[in-house]
């Protein structure tokens, strides 16, 4: 059984005992454990249960890498799905629970699947469940979903917060083993920016548990002289920090746990980090495979790499008569290291013909036995290991022997973590000698200039000998430096060594034994977490899944949450091999970020509840705030929708604020209308080519109503233009189009007409806009007192300076209610007391506020049209009837070439009418958005012919029934003409008649007085 | 994640702070323009894979226009210019034609 | 072939599944087919299955530079749905979702289409409006679809945050036939379909010149040699561009990449598919458990099929919003797909002016849905000669005419 072993464990604190749970069980570690470490020092061997098959899985791994030892950490809203154990520091009160098992971890009725596994082979569910039809979706797949999956969702929003931080550097380097720490001392002491970032919770990566000297010391020592040296020179270093994924131009992302070990910390939970580093160094270390044997998924089964890690890191055993099986020397080290902490070693099983290395000697002189080319006939056990069946590498499994033992160290090679490289764009070759793919430095992932963005340096270049990884790390960061322009200071190389000497080669043994009986194909397994064993890969081979892709995706290979950190050699090395292909020709499935996975909520930051796009306001907010602001969304900012009393619903609130206007006087919150000044000599001359109509014949003091089409010859945003001074133009927009326009034209003015003479000014938030209207509009600003504002000498259409009350104000006479009405705009500083002024001096006009509800039935009434409600990006301005503002004299504007376009100038367009509903006495409106349609006819799909739809829609108080403007085919052709509605409200079709569109004071009479 | 210096302010951007135009280089069509012309100018795209000109706004930033030759399979950056020309510089394009051995500038009515 | 079913993977069991059969040949190209079909994508794919079960053209070779299925079909966010405003798009995208619902009983293969119902989220009072426009017209294009009101949101979605202090939910289109299918399974369910009707799937043959004579096309070129034909559909999406330089055609289409993720496996958690286009992002839950997410496109040109993080971190903002529960899942994949963006992002069926060359292409964000659909109409084209009602509206004349088929007016997308 595993346990913690009386001495050693050079991370943790034997004198801080820490009190945890694991499903309910009460148990303790140390400081500096982690929570696979303390899972382990306390015998847990099985800690979840595997994807599809439910069957038992221990710890294999000790870094991020781990498939198995997932589970869910903490509690209530802070439960956490599908944590790896191996990455959890261990905290006091730390709650773990395993995971996809039901009702336990060692009871779970999902394991009877394992029975049926046979029956379940990769693919399965695309041959079966095909018939009956409905049974998939109300039977199979509902099972299906309860079956799969992990851990249980949080059901609680989250409660902790998460930070971004954006970071520039000229050198980044990602890893703070042996090999990062070196280039980064290099890059450093040369000058450059740098930062490091290690994903673990102490620098030095695999060098103290591979027992590496550097300069005849333990590496611990130079590891922290060199992070001392790093800081002092100004370089930043970040712990817990994991680089997820690499993309363009150099950018890098990475995440910091900043208090995942300390939780109720004050703070933010996790860091995103946003870094532009000009050059990357990928120092990642290498990841190892396990080999591929019948049995090899049992609880017990590790990697001799981490059985080495809890042993030296932790004081932890993986078992109490561990056995290796290796096709290399590095995991002789496993088992020298386990002897001398006096754990049996029964046997290393060596796939290679000949193991005479002096690793070799040195464990036979510990007395563990060596056996050359052997492999594994079985791993034996139910729940957990039991022994180990030998035979030879090269039969089809023969067992020659059986030797007992509780654990197993496997270790089938090295793959460099070549994932960052690989995100951004860089290539990998195949190694053969090494048995590896590694990044092919000549053709690294390409930089904004062309150049190698990233380098590769130590184990995860694939430089797996630590004699060389530091000339290697020095190498990666001279080309760095000296691309980036910067002269790499002179520095003696780190003499790393590994204190036993030469290393042998690996070989390369995919399967051990090298051939399997089908039978053991399926008992063999590439991928723990998603149950992917040989025979899948065969069977995705034999079915012609034969591209590494097609075999990922039909068996699973390699899609787990460590996505086949462990698995995917393995798996194409089998592929491979089922091909008859060599490896390289197979390739690798691509590498995507994020490196491991990444908290959503890290990725959303801090832009959460009210900073997830933040409200514009309008000087007066407040004000509507108080006053019963029934609120809607415009673009970034909220207009109130109207203003609701005691005891008034949203329709007798607007109704009452129609009426009032019409009555007496309303007042508008305008503010956020678009204010665009057009200024300069040839103004005139660009005005002229945005809008459809002559502009730079507009008169000084005069407003002209204007049409702003894009180049497809569609309505895209319209409002009153103020002619100020001979050279200045004042457009305005509508609310969502202020911004949008300014660029438009910025847009024509900088990259078309660049020589023309004239500029744009977004004037929107500097002006704080009040629209005044009613029969008593005048007589309220007459109240208090200032400019002239009688109709002879500020007529309709027409603008002035001048002051009402103490504001000076620019006061403008239009109207979208069709009421007599100013718009006054007071710098933005004056807007709330002016408001407050005039909602104090209308109150013996009875007037209101009235919101955007109450301005669009007033201008549906006059039959104005709203951009975005009669507009949606396909009407033209023929199509509304405003042939009028299009001018017939100009030889250009933007949009006149699109209007003469055939489908543009069809006379059977849909085209701007009023509808009248004559049979319906109803105090409602039509409901949005509804078709005319012509009764029995289809279209040449098939479906009811539509000849129109309805694009405003309003209950009119004024005139006590419902009336709405409507696009209908031909439609001014047609007044008069019943058509139908298909009102789903009313539960059927109903006649609606055709009329003009405007429905009060067509002469103009009340906007004129 | 793209980085591109504004010409305009010499600021490196960021593509956050950045809007895409679209092709650079588009002759506008007007009035009494051919229907193949007009139809070229608004739909018709080189989309090419490989060496691009586009043009970019830095929109949070100075707020203007400039244009970028930029390589759309490895993101590589040959040179950004102004916004007020119609044609790349020549010493951009001989740049970039030096790099890219078989690559030759085309206007476009598709010729050199 | 022999059938899939539970029985023969019984059967095969006893083998220890030795003995099935491959799902599709691998052949070595002829000098010559009637009909052939670049790309092995599903479009490509469903064209050259409907060519032989519609129209008995079975003489068909498609060719693929990659594996088939390996562009958009593999690497999108499997919605399908049809509720779309437009006649034109309604009556091709309904065609699909139909032929969705039986096509793992018409293919012999489970493509787990699974309708478990679509919603699009309303957050503006336009929007809403909109969504209650795109319901009206579908009751007279014949299809079910409604508006909801929030309280139904959240009855359909229990995980949906309706009342968030900055866009709270107004309603939802709700199209309860709309869902998701296996995206994979599509692409190898019609190229098994294809291999049996003895149409050849050549993989890993890239076209490097389209041969055109005096009467229109006449072959390719490839890189397994010159292959000639009376007729060439041409279906590779985001590299349309490319093949159409090859004959000398321009197109109105840019490559952009579109990026998705997925999260790590849960339990289920999410039965409906939410899209919510105010905040841009879209979301369901696979079989397997992942959340899979999509967003917006990157704004540039652009086939690397890598997009720029931004956009990953704009949509799961969004989605965080919306969703509160996923904060503490986590991101497992991101990756990126290139899409091809029409002048008006509807799609191309078309012809063009080389004779017996056809176009199928344009899908931009929304082409897994429409993979059938798409397939059926391409095949008519392409045997008659001429467009059915299906193809007609989607040829690339419409914009010199400025006849666009425009899905984004009602606050819709084209996802």
């Amino acid at each position: 059984m595993s346990r913690r072993l009386s001495d050693g464990g050079r991370l943790i604190d034997r004198n801080k005992p820490i009190r945890f749970t694991f499903d309910g069980k009460r148990l303790s570690g140390f400081q500096g454990d982690t929570l696979a470490s303390a899972l382990l020092a306390n015998g847990e061997t099985v800690v979840g249960r595997s994807f599809k098959f439910h069957r038992p899985r221990g710890i294999v791994a000790s870094g991020p890498e781990e498939p198995n030892a997932l589970v869910g950490l903490g509690q209530g809203p802070r439960r956490e799905p599908n944590q790896v154990a191996t990455m959890s520091e261990l905290f006091d009160g730390l709650v773990a629970e395993s995971q996809n098992r039901w009702p336990s971890l060692k009871f779970d009725a999902g394991a009877l699947s394992d029975r049926f596994s046979r029956f379940l082979p990769a693919g399965f569910y695309y041959k079966t469940f095909i018939s009956p039809r409905i049974a998939w979706r109300v039977l199979f797949e509902p099972a299906i979903r309860r079956m799969a999956g992990l851990g249980k969702p949080p059901e609680l929003p989250d409660p902790d917060q998460y930070e971004h931080f954006h970071a520039h550097v000229d050198i980044l380097v990602v890893g703070g083993g042996i090999a990062g720490l070196a280039a980064a001392r290099l890059a450093a002491a040369s000058g450059a920016r740098v930062l490091v970032l290690e994903q673990k919770p102490v620098w030095g990566g695999r060098s103290a548990a591979d027992g590496v000297t550097i300069g005849g010391a333990p590496a611990t020592e130079w590891v922290r002289s060199t992070v001392n040296e790093l800081e002092a020179s100004g370089a930043a270093l970040r712990l817990r920090t994991t680089a997820l994924g690499a993309y363009s131009h150099g950018y890098v992302l990475a995440c910091e746990r900043l208090a995942d070990h300390k939780p109720g910390e004050s703070g933010a939970r996790q860091r995103l980090w946003r870094i532009r580093a000009s050059k990357v160094i990928v120092a990642a270390g290498a990841i190892e495979r396990p080999l591929v044997c019948p049995g090899n998924d049992l609880p017990g089964v590790m990697l001799a790499s981490a059985v080495r890690d809890y042993l030296s890191e932790f004081g932890v055993s993986a078992g109490d008569r561990i056995a290796i099986v290796a096709n290399n020397d590095d995991a002789y080290r496993t088992g020298l290291a386990l002897a001398d902490s006096g754990v049996d070693v029964p046997a290393i099983l060596d796939t290679r013909p000949s193991a005479a290395g002096e690793l070799q000697a040195l464990a036979r002189e510990k007395g563990i036995r060596v056996l050359e080319s052997s492999g594994v006939a079985e791993i034996l056990g139910a729940r957990r290991v039991r022994g180990i069946a030998v035979c030879p590498i090269d039969g089809r499994g023969a067992k020659s022997e059986r030797i007992s033992c509780d654990a197993v160290a496997l270790s089938g090679g090295w793959s460099p973590a070549v994932h960052l490289w690989s995100h951004a764009g860089g290539k990998l070759l195949w190694d053969e000698r090494s048995v590896l793919f590694r990044p092919d430095t000549n053709r690294p992932p390409p930089g904004d200039d062309g150049k190698a963005m990233a380098y590769s340096a130590g184990a995860a270049n694939g430089v797996l000998l630590c004699r060389d990884i530091a000339s290697d790390a020095e190498k990666a960061a001279t080309a760095a430096l000296q691309d980036l322009g910067i002269e790499p200071a002179r520095m003696e190389c780190p003499r790393v060594e590994s204190g036993v000497g030469g290393e042998a080669a690996t070989e390369s043994a995919w399967l051990v034994p090298g051939s399997m009986t089908r039978a053991d194909r399926s008992r063999a397994w590439l991928d723990f977490q998603n149950d992917v064993k040989v025979s899948d890969i065969d069977l995705a081979a034999l079915e012609g899944y034969e591209s590494v892709e097609h075999a990922k995706r039909y068996t699973t290979l390699g899609m787990a949450t460590d996505q086949g950190k462990l698995s995917n050699v393995n798996g194409l090395a089998v592929l491979a091999a089922d091909l008859g292909a060599e490896i390289p020709e197979v390739g690798t499935t691509t590498f995507r970020p994020p490196y491991v996975p990444v908290a959503m909520g890290a990725i959303a930051g801090e832009a959460a509840g009210e900073l997830f796009k933040p409200v514009r306001k309008t000087p007066m907010h407040d004000w509507h705030e108080r006053n019963g602001a029934n609120w809607e969304p415009v673009g970034d900012w909220r207009r109130p929708y109207c203003y609701l009393r005691a005891g008034e619903g949203v329709k007798d609130a607007v109704n009452r604020e129609v009426l009032r206007t019409r009555r007496g006087a309303g007042l508008l919150d305008a503010s956020t209308l678009g204010k665009l000044l057009v200024a300069g000599p040839d103004a005139g001359r660009f005005m002229d080519m945005l809008y459809t109509s002559v502009m730079s014949s507009l008169p000084v003091g005069r407003c002209k109503y204007g049409l702003m089409c894009n180049e497809n010859g569609f309505l895209m945003d319209d409002g009153v233009v103020a002619r100020i001074d001979d050279t200045t133009f004042l457009c305005h927009t509508t609310t969502g189009g202020a911004d949008r326009i300014h660029a438009w034209m910025e847009e024509w003015l900088q990259t078309e007409w660049w020589d023309w003479r004239a500029h744009v000014y977004n004037l929107t938030e500097q002006y704080a806009q009040i629209g005044v209207a009613g029969p008593s509009a005048r007589s309220l600003l007459e109240k208090l007192g200032g400019m002239d504002l009688s109709a002879e000498s500020f007529p309709f259409m027409h603008w002035r300076d001048g002051n009402i009350g103490k504001f000076k104000v620019r006061a403008y006479r239009i109207s979208f209610s069709g009421e007599l009405s100013f718009e006054l705009a007071v710098r933005a500083g004056d807007g709330l007391e002016l408001w407050t002024a005039l909602i104090e001096a209308g109150e013996e006009f009875g007037a209101v506020a009235y919101g955007t509800e109450c301005l669009h039935v007033m201008r549906a009434e006059k039959g104005f049209i709203m951009i975005g409600d009669e507009t949606d990006g396909t009407v033209t301005p023929r199509d509304l009837g405003l042939n009028w503002a299009i001018s017939k004299t100009k030889g250009d504007f933007i949009g006149k070439r699109a209007l003469e376009r055939p489908y543009l100038t069809r006379s059977d367009r849909w085209r701007l009418v009023g509808l009248e509903l004559p049979r319906f006495k109803s105090k409602d409106a039509l409901e949005d958005g509804i078709y005319l349609f012509e009764k029995g006819a289809v279209n040449a799909h098939g479906h009811t012919k539509m000849i129109g739809r309805v694009t405003s829609t309003y209950y009119s108080p004024t005139l006590e029934r419902p009336i709405a403007l409507a696009l209908v085919e031909s439609g001014p052709e047609r007044l008069g003409e019943i058509v139908c509605v298909n009102s789903k409200d009313r539960g059927k079709d109903i006649a609606a008649k055709i009329v003009k569109p405007v429905f009060l004071d067509e002469e103009g009479r009340r906007q004129n007085a | 994640m793209l980085k591109l210096r504004c010409p305009n302010c010499g600021f490196v951007s960021d593509e956050t702070e950045l809007v895409n135009g679209g092709e650079a280089h588009l002759k506008r069509f007007g009035p009494g323009s051919a229907d193949e012309d007009f139809e070229a100018y608004l739909f018709m795209r080189k989309n090419p894979m490989g060496v691009h000109f586009e043009r970019w706004l830095h929109s949070y930033g100075c707020g203007k226009w400039f244009h970028a030759a930029r390589c759309t399979i490895t993101q590589e950056v040959f040179g950004t210019y102004s916004a007020q020309v119609s044609r790349p510089p020549s010493e951009l394009i001989a740049e970039i034609s030096e790099k890219r051995p078989g690559w030759s500038y085309r206007d476009w009515s598709g010729e050199d | 072939m022999s059938r899939y079913s539970a029985f023969a993977i019984a059967a095969k069991a006893l083998n220890r599944h030795t003995g099935w059969d491959r799902a599709w040949a691998s052949p070595e190209p002829r000098r010559r087919y009637d009909v052939v079909i670049v790309g092995a994508g599903g479009h490509g794919l469903a064209t050259a299955y409907y060519l032989g079960k519609n129209h008995n053209i079975r003489d068909v070779a498609i060719l693929e530079k990659g594996w088939l299925g390996g562009g958009n079909t593999g690497r999108n966010t499997t919605i399908v749905r049809s509720g779309y405003l437009q006649d034109d798009s309604v009556a091709i995208y309904e065609l699909s979702r139909r032929l969705y619902e039986t096509m793992s009983q018409d293919l012999n293969f489970n493509v787990m289409f699974s309708p478990r119902g679509l919603m699009m989220l309303a957050q503006t009072h336009h929007e809403a409006r909109g969504y209650k426009r795109t319901v009206n017209a579908n009751s007279l294009q014949g299809l079910a679809t409604e508006f909801i009101g929030p309280r139904r949101v959240k009855e359909l979605c229990p995980i949906i945050e309706i009342s968030g202090p900055r866009f709270p939910v107004l309603g939802a289109f709700w199209q309860a036939r709309g869902g998701t299918a296996r995206h994979d399974a599509v692409a190898w369910a019609y190229a098994r379909a294809c291999s049996d009707m003895g149409m050849h799937i050549i993989q890993r043959c890239a076209v490097t010149g389209i041969r055109r004579g005096a009467d229109g096309v006449r072959g390719v070129e490839t890189e397994k040699g010159p292959i000639d034909c009376e007729k060439l559909g041409v279906v590779v999406a985001g590299h349309s561009g490319i093949v159409a330089e090859m004959a000398g055609l321009r197109l109105p289409i840019e490559s952009v990449a579109l990026q998705a993720l997925v999260s790590e496996p849960v339990k289920p958690c999410l039965d409906v598919v939410v899209m919510a286009n105010t905040v841009h992002g879209y979301i369901s839950q696979s079989d397997k458990g992942e959340l899979v997410i999509g967003g917006g496109t990157d704004g540039f040109n652009n086939y690397s099929q890598r997009g720029s993080f931004h956009h990953v971190e704009e949509t799961v903002r969004a989605l965080v919003e919306t969703f509160p529960i996923i904060s503490r899942l986590k991101m497992l994949r991101q990756w990126g797909g290139i899409v091809d963006m029409t002048g008006d992002r509807s799609p191309i069926i078309s012809g063009t002016p080389v004779r017996n060359l056809f176009f199928n292409c344009g899908w931009g964000t929304g082409g897994f849905k429409a993979i059938p659909g798409s397939g059926w109409a391409m095949a008519e084209l392409m045997a008659k000669g001429e467009p059915g009602s299906l193809a007609a509206p989607f040829g690339l004349e419409r914009f010199r005419e400025g006849r666009f088929i425009d899905e984004s007016v009602a606050a819709g997308v084209a996802h």
